[in-house]
C-alpha cells in the first residue's frame, strides 16, 4: 500500500475553512496526551485555558490587552509572508520600538507636555522601522538572507536593551533593578475602563487591520506583494520590483512591531524593563499562519492565541501546568496547521500494489 | 592553564557545538531539505541529554538518548515538510517553536542544576607538549569524533553512491526519481541524520561545554549553525573553518574579561550575531556564486509530479 498526495485542479474552499478547526482539535488532543504524561488534570486544564479567561470582566479586558499586539504584528507579518519575505525578527523590531519610544520619558522625566505620547508613537514606529530597515538593506543590497539577519538582529536588540537597563537608563532610585523610571501619566495611554490595564492603544491594531484589509483586498499593492513572493521572476517581468516588496514588507512589519513595543511601555508596563515583549513577536508568526495570512482570519487567530495566553496563566495557578505548555501548544498549532493545509491543494490517494490506475483517471 | 591555552582549548570546544549542528544541516540541505528547526532540535536534546546524564550519571547514555530525541524532533519536520509537502521554511520555524517549548517543559525540574563535565582524553607525549598539549590534545573524545565525522561526511557526499543519491535528490528530484531513487525516503534519512547530529550538538552543549541546564541556553547557536552552512557554501572544509571561527568569536566575552578590557559585556555577547550578519552579507553578495553551490532544489517540496 502506498499513500500519495495528488494536486487538485482547483483548491478546496470547504477544506480551507475547516483547516483551523481540525488544527485546534488535533493540538488539543496531543496536548491532552502530554498533560496525562505530566500527571495534570485534563478537564481542569482545558477549563482554565478556554473558559476561565471569560469568567470575569477584568480577565476579558486582559484578553484584549494581549489581542492588540498579537493582531498588530501578525497583520504586518502576513503582508510579508504572502510576499515570501520571511521576517522572523518582529520580536527585535518590537524591542527597538519600545526602546526608541522610552527615550522620551527617560530624558524628559518631569515633562507633563501633551506631546509626550505623540512623540513616543512616532519614535516607536521609527525604531521598529529602522531596525527592520537594516535587514531590508542587507537583503536588497547584499542578498543576505532576511530570516537569519532578522533573527540575529533580535538577539542584538536584546543586548542593546540590557545595556541600557543596566547602564545609562537605569532608574537611579530603582534599587539597582534593571529597569527605567516609571513613566509619568502623560506618557501613558489612558485606560478604557477603571481598574483595568486595557487602554486606548487597542485602537491602533484595529485601525491597522482595516488598513491591511484595504491594502490586500482593494488595492493593487497587495497583488504586487504577492507576486513578488510567489515568483520573483514573474514579478520582475510584470514590471514590479522584487526589491520594493522586500522593503515594503519589512518596513510595514517594523512599523507595526515598533508601535506594539511602544504600546507596551506606554501601557501596561509603564516603564522599560527586560521582559517588555512577552514573546509577541514570535507568537505573531503563529497568528499570521493560523489566520491563513488573511486580514480577517488573523483577527480570529489573534483572539484565540490571546485567550490561551491568559488561559496559560490561569492553568499555571489552578492546575499547576507549567507556562512552557503554552509554547508547546502554540508550536503544535503551527505544525498541525501546516500539515492540514496540504489538503487544501492536494487530495490523498491510497494506491494498492498490483492495481494500476487507468490512464487519465482523475477520481 | 594560561590565557592562550584557555583560548585555543575553548575555541575547539565551543566550535564543536556549531560544527556538529552545521554538519547535520549540511546533509539535510544537500538532499534539498532546508530544516530551520535546528535551534529547536538542539534545545530539546540539550534538555534531554542533561536530564538523562544527571539522572544516570552516564554521559554515554545521555548522548545516546539526546541523539534519539534529536531524530524524533527532526521526524516531525520531515513528516510535515516531506510527506505533507508543507512549506519548508514555515515547517522549520514551527518545529523550532515547538522544540523550544518542549525543552523548557522537559528541563523544568532541572533548572540551574549542573553535572560533572566529561573528562578529556590523554594521549601520551602529545598531551604533554607545553601549550599545544592542553590546547589541542586534552579534549573530550567528542571533539575529535566530530572532526572525524566531518571528514567522513565530506568523503561520503563526494565519493560514494550514498552521497550521489543524496546530492541527486537535492539537485534534481525528478531525475533522481527517474533513476530509481526514492526521493522521499532519502530525504527522510538525510533529515533524520541532521536531527541525530543536532541532538549530539545539544548534548555536547549541555553536558560537556557548559555542563548545566538553563532554559534558553542554546541561545541562537542552532541558527548560527544554519548560517554556517551558507558561509561554507555547502562545502565541508569551509564549514569546519567557519565553526572554528565562531568558536573563537563566542569566547570573546570571556577573553576580554580576563584581559580586563572595558568593553560593555553586552557588545561582546552580541559579537557572534554581528559577525554572522557581516559574514552573511559578504558571502551572499555574489548571488550567482551562491546559487551555483546551493543544492538546486533546496527548499522545494516534491510531490512526484513532473510539472513543477
Amino acid at each position: 500500500m502506498h499513500i500519495k498526495f495528488e494536486r487538485r485542479v482547483e483548491y478546496s474552499r470547504k477544506i480551507l475553512i475547516s483547516v483551523p478547526v481540525i488544527t485546534i482539535a488535533l493540538s488539543i488532543l496531543i496536548s491532552s496526551a502530554l498533560l496525562l504524561i505530566l500527571g495534570k488534570s485534563v478537564p481542569l486544564t482545558m477549563y482554565s485555558f478556554f473558559i476561565a479567561p471569560f469568567e470575569s470582566f477584568y480577565s476579558i479586558t486582559e484578553i484584549f490587552l494581549k489581542f492588540g499586539p498579537l493582531l498588530l504584528i501578525a497583520q504586518a507579518l502576513a503582508i510579508g509572508f504572502r510576499a515570501k519575505v520571511w521576517n522572523i525578527g518582529a520580536e527585535g523590531q518590537m524591542i527597538m520600538g519600545a526602546i526608541a519610544a522610552s527615550a522620551v520619558p527617560v530624558y524628559f522625566v518631569d515633562s507633563t507636555s501633551i506631546f509626550l505620547l505623540p512623540a513616543m508613537l512616532v519614535l516607536g514606529a521609527a525604531g521598529g522601522m529602522g531596525w527592520a530597515a537594516i535587514a531590508a538593506f542587507l537583503r536588497t543590497r547584499f542578498n543576505a538572507n532576511e530570516i537569519l539577519v532578522t533573527l540575529m538582529l533580535t538577539s542584538i536588540a536584546l543586548q542593546v536593551l540590557y545595556y541600557l537597563l543596566l547602564g545609562p537608563w537605569k532608574d537611579p532610585q530603582g534599587f539597582n533593578f534593571p529597569q527605567t523610571v516609571l513613566f509619568q501619566d502623560e506618557a501613558l495611554f489612558s485606560p478604557l475602563f477603571q481598574a483595568t490595564r486595557l487602554n486606548t492603544s487597542v485602537l491602533i491594531p484595529i485601525l491597522f487591520t482595516i488598513g491591511a484589509w484595504v491594502f490586500m483586498e482593494k488595492r493593487f499593492g497587495g497583488f504586487k506583494l504577492q507576486v513578488g513572493g510567489l515568483a520573483p521572476n514573474a514579478a520582475i517581468y510584470a514590471g514590479f520590483s522584487a526589491k520594493g516588496a522586500v522593503w515594503r514588507s519589512l518596513l510595514i512589519a517594523g512599523f507595526a512591531a515598533g508601535l506594539a513595543g511602544m504600546s507596551e511601555v506606554a501601557g501596561p508596563i509603564a516603564q522599560l524593563q527586560r521582559s517588555i515583549t512577552s514573546g509577541y513577536g514570535y507568537s505573531a508568526i503563529i497568528v499570521a499562519y493560523l489566520g491563513a495570512l488573511h486580514p480577517i482570519g488573523i483577527i480570529f487567530a489573534a483572539f484565540f492565541l490571546a485567550v490561551i495566553q491568559i488561559g496559560g496563566d490561569v492553568a499555571l495557578v489552578s492546575a499547576g501546568v507549567p507556562i512552557s505548555a503554552v509554547h508547546v501548544f502554540q508550536g503544535l498549532l503551527l505544525v498541525f496547521y501546516l500539515a492540514t493545509y496540504t489538503f487544501v491543494n492536494y487530495r490523498l490517494r491510497i494506491l494498492r500494489p498490483g492495481k494500476s490506475l487507468p490512464v487519465g483517471a482523475t477520481s | 592553564m594560561t590565557t592562550i591555552e584557555f583560548f585555543l582549548a575553548g575555541t575547539m570546544s565551543a566550535a564543536t557545538v556549531f560544527l556538529l549542528a552545521a554538519l547535520g544541516e549540511l546533509v539535510a540541505e544537500k538532499s534539498g531539505m532546508l530544516n530551520l528547526g535546528v535551534e529547536g532540535m538542539m534545545a530539546v536534546s540539550a534538555a534531554v541529554g542533561f536530564v538523562v546524564t544527571y539522572e544516570t550519571g552516564s554521559h554515554i547514555v545521555g548522548f545516546t538518548v539526546a541523539g534519539i530525541s534529536g531524530v524524533l524532533v527532526s521526524l516531525i519536520y520531515a513528516g510535515v515538510a516531506i510527506t505533507f509537502l508543507a512549506n519548508q521554511v514555515a515547517t522549520g520555524l514551527a518545529v523550532g517553536i515547538l522544540g523550544l517549548g518542549l525543552s523548557a517543559l522537559i528541563g523544568r525540574q532541572h533548572e540551574s542544576l549542573t553535572v560533572e563535565a566529561a573528562g578529556g582524553i590523554y594521549i601520551p607525549i602529545l598531551s604533554d607538549i607545553p601549550l599545544l598539549g592542553p590546547a589541542f590534545f586534552q579534549h573530550n573524545i567528542v571533539v575529535y569524533l566530530t572532526l572525524a565525522i566531518a571528514v567522513a561526511i565530506g568523503y561520503c557526499l563526494k565519493h560514494t553512491r550514498l552521497g550521489l543519491a543524496i546530492r541527486s535528490v537535492g539537485e534534481n528530484p525528478n531525475a533522481a526519481q527517474a533513476l530509481g531513487y526514492s526521493v522521499h525516503l532519502i530525504r527522510y534519512g538525510a533529515v533524520a541524520f541532521g536531527g541525530l547530529l543536532a541532538g549530539f550538538a545539544g548534548a555536547y552543549a549541555s553536558t560537556i561545554y557548559t555542563p548545566l541546564w538553563a532554559d534558553g541556553m542554546i541561545a541562537g547557536r542552532g541558527w548560527i549553525a544554519v548560517a554556517l552552512v551558507v558561509f561554507g557554501t555547502w562545502k565541508t572544509g569551509r564549514i569546519i573553518l567557519g565553526a572554528y571561527l565562531f568558536g573563537m568569536v563566542s569566547l570573546g566575552e570571556l577573553i576580554a574579561q580576563s584581559l580586563g578590557a572595558s568593553i560593555p559585556s553586552q557588545l561582546l555577547s552580541s559579537m557572534p550575531y554581528i559577525v554572522t550578519i557581516v559574514v552573511l552579507a559578504i558571502i551572499s553578495t555574489n548571488a550567482a556564486r551562491l546559487k551555483l553551490h546551493a543544492p538546486f532544489a533546496l527548499g522545494e517540496s516534491f510531490d512526484g509530479s513532473e510539472s513543477k
